[in-house]
């Protein structure tokens, strides 16, 4: 198998279905070490304390977001832990992203700004409640940490990361997409303002490219 | 535990939700509606749904945090609540003050031909809430208890969970609005003065 590996050193899609198969833990920690070599970043080496992030939740904060809705997920690491730790805002962790969607709307009837932190699987669990946010042209925003795309190594990750624009823009979304660290901080803005200016609902998609990939 | 359905909902949610003028309430598609938009008249107090199954007491749990002032009831059906029946767990944890959930209990999906649902084949959405940390719960399946189910409602100290349990009678008929726009902007000028 390691054999293999080399000969496709420059085969970076074979490496990944290797990869993927491979149950072998001694591989596993080589095929990272040669992904990062390679030039892929790890989700474990932000370990969710990138000054972006930070930045991420001072600029929700500084527009008045003080509604934190979440289903647990590392790369929204930072975001969940700094919103748990205001006394000022309200974290709410869900049992499915959907409820999320749900909050929001209310919380916006009684006029407070919020967020639904979610991955890009939790997307596929909220496709008919986002007709509340379309019915009655409530603001919405969601920030997405993307898996199931660039540099994936769970192969069950892939289906949802394929559907989650199309599937927005299907329910009346805007999507956008944050592919650097410097994209976040104006995306989401944009994205804020679109939804509590305009009366739009938008999901900012943090790549995976941004987060990177989480090794398996 | 008694599985008395005598009660009709036309005359038991209104005894039990009283004046519903100084309460922020939110409703769950179908018979939850209906029951509340002919209590109200349809006002700008209420958002009713007629979709988005699962969302009534999320949605109801987003607005008593954005509003801790103000008593929040969510109104809903059995089959409404069973479709996101976490929920519960989500308002366990966070246990607002000033919510309350009536779940209007018949056994039956009313809306698409009366179906039986799973509080008709022995599931207790009252031991769900239980078990989901909420503080305050009862079982309302007869008139005399009517009173009680008041007092919960509108006192408790910490979120309270309500299971109406009433007879496959329909909810009264009232021609609500369907626009959801229209009614998010209507209820939030009369309780924030913008649309």
């Amino acid at each position: 198998m390691l054999s293999l590996g080399y000969i496709a050193h420059n085969a970076l899609f074979y490496r990944i279905t290797l990869y993927c198969n491979c149950v072998n833990e001694k591989f596993t920690i080589l095929t990272a070490i040669e992904l990062r070599l390679m030039g892929f970043k790890m989700m474990s080496e932000y370990g969710g304390q990138e000054t972006w992030q930070e930045d991420l939740y001072s600029l929700l904060r500084s527009n008045d977001v003080e509604l934190f809705c979440y289903v647990p997920d590392g790369g929204h690491k930072t975001l969940i832990n700094r919103s748990i730790e205001d006394p000022e805002v309200i974290s709410v962790p869900l049992t499915t992203e959907e409820e999320g969607v749900a909050m929001c709307a209310g919380a916006h009837l009684g006029g407070t700004k919020s967020v639904l932190l979610m991955q890009s699987s939790g997307v596929g669990n909220c496709v008919n409640m986002f007709a509340l946010i379309k019915n009655g042209q409530f603001p919405f925003v969601t920030v997405v940490t993307m898996r199931g795309e660039f540099g994936e190594m769970n192969p069950w990750q892939v289906p949802m990361g394929q559907g989650v624009q199309p599937v927005v823009e299907a329910m009346g979304m805007h999507c956008l997409r944050a592919e650097t660290p410097e994209e976040v901080s104006p995306t989401v803005q944009a994205a804020l303002d679109m939804a509590y200016k305009s009366n739009q609902s938008v999901a900012v998609l943090l790549t995976q490219k941004l987060i990177g990939a989480k090794p398996f | 535990m008694s599985d008395d359905r005598s009660l009709d909902r036309k005359t038991a949610v209104p005894a039990i939700v009283g004046d519903p003028k100084d309460l922020l309430i939110v409703c769950g598609l179908a018979g939850a509606s209906k029951d509340m938009a002919h209590l109200t008249n349809d006002g700008d107090n209420i958002f009713t749904m007629a979709g988005a199954m699962g969302g009534a007491t999320a949605m109801g749990l987003g607005l008593a945090l954005s509003r801790p002032d103000k008593k929040v009831l969510v109104v809903t059906g059995d089959g409404e609540l069973l479709m996101n029946v976490g929920t519960l767990a989500t308002v366990g944890i966070l246990k607002p003050a000033n919510l309350s959930i009536l779940c209007v209990d018949n056994g039956h999906y009313g809306e698409t031909g009366y179906q039986e649902s799973h509080t008709q084949r022995g599931v207790n959405l009252e031991l769900i809430a239980q078990g989901s940390a909420i503080p305050n719960t009862r079982t309302i399946d007869r008139e005399e208890q009517i009173p009680e189910a008041q007092k919960i409602l509108r006192d408790s100290n910490g979120t309270s969970f309500i299971l109406l349990k009433v007879n496959t009678e329909p909810p009264p008929s009232i021609k609500r609005s369907m626009d959801a726009t229209e009614r998010k902007v209507a209820f939030r000028r009369a309780l924030l003065g913008i649309a």
